[in-house]
């Protein structure tokens, strides 16, 4: 019974599926068209589950029937029968569905929007761990997925898929618990460095490989520790690749992770002959791997450096002010009456603007500007958040018109003609160092023109910390630059203040 | 299907992938993470198979154990997907 399981009308129902998920990313291109996306997403998941529910329980919905002296067909009446007595089972389906959508809803209701990334990996996590528990599942209960031949053996060919979906779906997880805790502060964002850690790693990684060869050649009976052998060292390999990286290369490993989510969906899609989930898999591993590769670029670092891992431990030797050079001071009301002169001010928010909950703050000093006709845009890096994208959606949450909000290539060509930078909670992605300094640890990132704007107002706690990178920053020194050393979000209700007198 | 034909597939959905990707506009991908978070637990439909099989009780737990977690992330990747879009308006004129 190789895959007779599934019937044509099924097939069919999860290529609809799958090309409801390729519209649901579709959607995306813009934020007029996003919502729409979601909701054929959610359809595509609904179609899905239902034909798998359907053609689980309702054999006799096999269309076209299989004709009664075929193979097929004593098949088609083995699973009415296996079924008959198994409607309960059903009643459990559905409250494990219940469950996890109350825990669900529940949380994404709540969820703070600056805690997005290690929600984002915890989901992560989840996928990574459901996709370990099918492949068990699958191995324990070969006859349900149809992946035995005559001989009651598992397919070799589904033993290599299953051994690689459980590998993936174990490293997601457990690089993704890792992903949250570093992320949601619960273990320190610097990175551990073992001795010897390339060599364990690469090691481990081998033994998977070799392992799921062994596991597809051996006969099913004595493939039991093998199978298991790769679970576990899968499960540790993925502490041990994320646990080096440090805090600074996150987005990266959340972006990294999404991927491993899709492959390992796709590698289940693969044993399950599902389309549905092969059509997923593909897309959110490219998705991942794509942002990976934004995230990688806009920091100038290489994808192997990432994954090797140590970054943010060498980097801060290079750190500190270098010497004392002068600088100005600004106020609250400098920055206000020079603003509300100005014609046009470009404002540059960091991650350190988010973690002072400013960005309201912010929204209402641009309405004022705005009203009094200055023109102003909000420039975004791409790194400027913990994940990607995750500025822009800090500063939709405060309101502010995604049609403000420029990308880093579309706004850096009108520093020059701007009145007024406003630098705040941002550091090393306006550092000329990264265009012009070679030594610099963040040469070559691409950073922020705002060394041409006619003046800067940079919001900063103090003069002594240096950025992420650990760099100082020439822009603090120059002529045209006023610092404004103060919590970002009192700051910014000071200028509002200051702007209605 | 035999495995070419899913191989075909898979091979032509990473590229239908590639550029459906690469035409997200950046100010999304936040929404985009949690998206293909969601639709990635498609894998709820091996969980699903585990749990309504009968034959093998440790399976059919383990699937079971299997659809909550995915439907966790279903439930919650779309709510908190849907919850970010709403957030993003234009400019009023």
């Amino acid at each position: 019974m190789e895959h007779a399981a599934v019937p044509a009308w099924a097939m069919m129902a999860y290529l609809i599926s799958g090309v409801f998920f390729i519209l649901a990313l579709r959607g995306l291109s813009s934020p007029a068209s996003s919502r729409r996306g979601n909701r054929f997403g959610m359809a595509g998941m609904l179609i899905a589950v239902v034909t798998t529910l359907v053609s689980q329980y309702r054999p006799t919905l096999t269309w076209p029937s299989p004709p009664q002296n075929s193979p097929e067909y004593a098949d088609f009446l083995a699973r009415s029968a296996e079924n008959a007595g198994n409607e309960v089972n059903l009643l459990w389906i559905a409250g494990a569905i219940a469950v996890g959508a109350i825990i669900g809803l529940t949380t994404a209701r709540r969820i703070k929007m600056t805690d997005m990334p290690q929600l984002v990996a915890a989901f992560h996590s989840l996928v990574g761990l459901a996709a370990v528990l099918v492949g068990v599942a699958a191995y324990l209960n070969p006859e349900a997925f149809g992946i035995l031949d005559a001989n009651k053996e598992i397919l070799t060919v589904s033993r290599i898929e299953m051994g690689l979906g459980v590998a993936i779906g174990a490293i997601t997880f457990s690089g993704s618990v890792i992903a949250f805790l570093k992320l949601a502060g619960k273990m320190s964002g610097s990175p551990i460095m073992l001795p010897g850690r390339h060599v364990i790693n690469l090691g481990t990684l081998l033994a998977i490989i070799g392992l799921t060869a062994y596991f597809a050649i051996l006969p099913t009976n004595s493939t039991e520790w093998v199978f298991w052998a790769i679970v576990a060292l899968s499960f540790i390999i993925g502490f041990l690749l994320i646990i080096p990286i440090g805090g600074a290369d996150m987005p990266v490993v959340v972006s990294m992770l999404n991927s491993y989510s899709g492959w390992a969906a796709a590698a289940m899609g693969f044993t399950l002959h599902n389309s549905a989930m092969i059509i997923t898999g593909a897309l959110v591993g490219s998705s991942g791997a794509i942002l990976s590769y934004i995230m990688c670029k806009a920091m100038n670092r290489s994808f192997i450096s990432v994954i090797a891992g140590g970054f943010g431990a060498v980097a801060s030797e290079g750190g500190e002010a270098k010497e004392q050079r002068p600088w100005k001071r600004g106020s609250a009301e400098d920055a206000a009456y020079m603003m509300q002169q100005a014609e046009s001010v470009i404002i540059v928010p960091g991650y350190g603007m988010a973690v002072a909950q400013a960005q309201h703050a912010l929204r209402e000093m641009a309405d004022i500007l705005k009203r009094e006709g200055v023109k102003v845009k909000y420039a975004i890096h791409p790194v400027a958040g913990r994940m990607p994208g995750h500025m822009n959606v800090l500063l939709a949450e405060a309101n502010v018109p995604y049609d403000e909000v420029f990308e880093l290539e579309d706004i850096n060509s009108e520093f020059a003609q701007t009145d007024v930078a406003f630098i705040i909670g941002a550091n090393d992605v306006v550092n000329p160092a990264a265009k012009t300094d070679k030594t610099s640890p963040i040469y070559g990132m691409p950073v922020f023109d705002v060394d041409k704007a006619k003046t800067v107002f940079f919001i900063k706690r103090s003069m002594g910390g240096v950025g992420y990178a650990g760099v100082d920053n020439d822009v603090f020194y120059m002529d045209q630059t006023m610092m404004l050393l103060a919590d970002a979000k009192k700051m910014v209700d000071d200028i509002v203040k200051a702007l209605q007198h | 299907m035999d495995f070419i034909s899913i191989l075909s597939i898979f091979v032509m959905a990473c590229f239908v992938g590639y550029y459906v990707v690469w035409s997200v506009t950046p100010a999304l991908h936040t929404p985009l993470m949690a998206v293909t978070n969601a639709i990635s637990s498609v894998i709820i439909v091996g969980a699903l198979i585990a749990a309504a099989a009968s034959g093998a009780p440790g399976a059919k737990w383990l699937g079971l154990l299997g659809v909550v977690l995915a439907s966790i992330n279903i439930f919650g990747g779309f709510a908190v997907t849907a919850r970010m879009l709403a957030m993003y308006k234009k400019k009023d004129k």
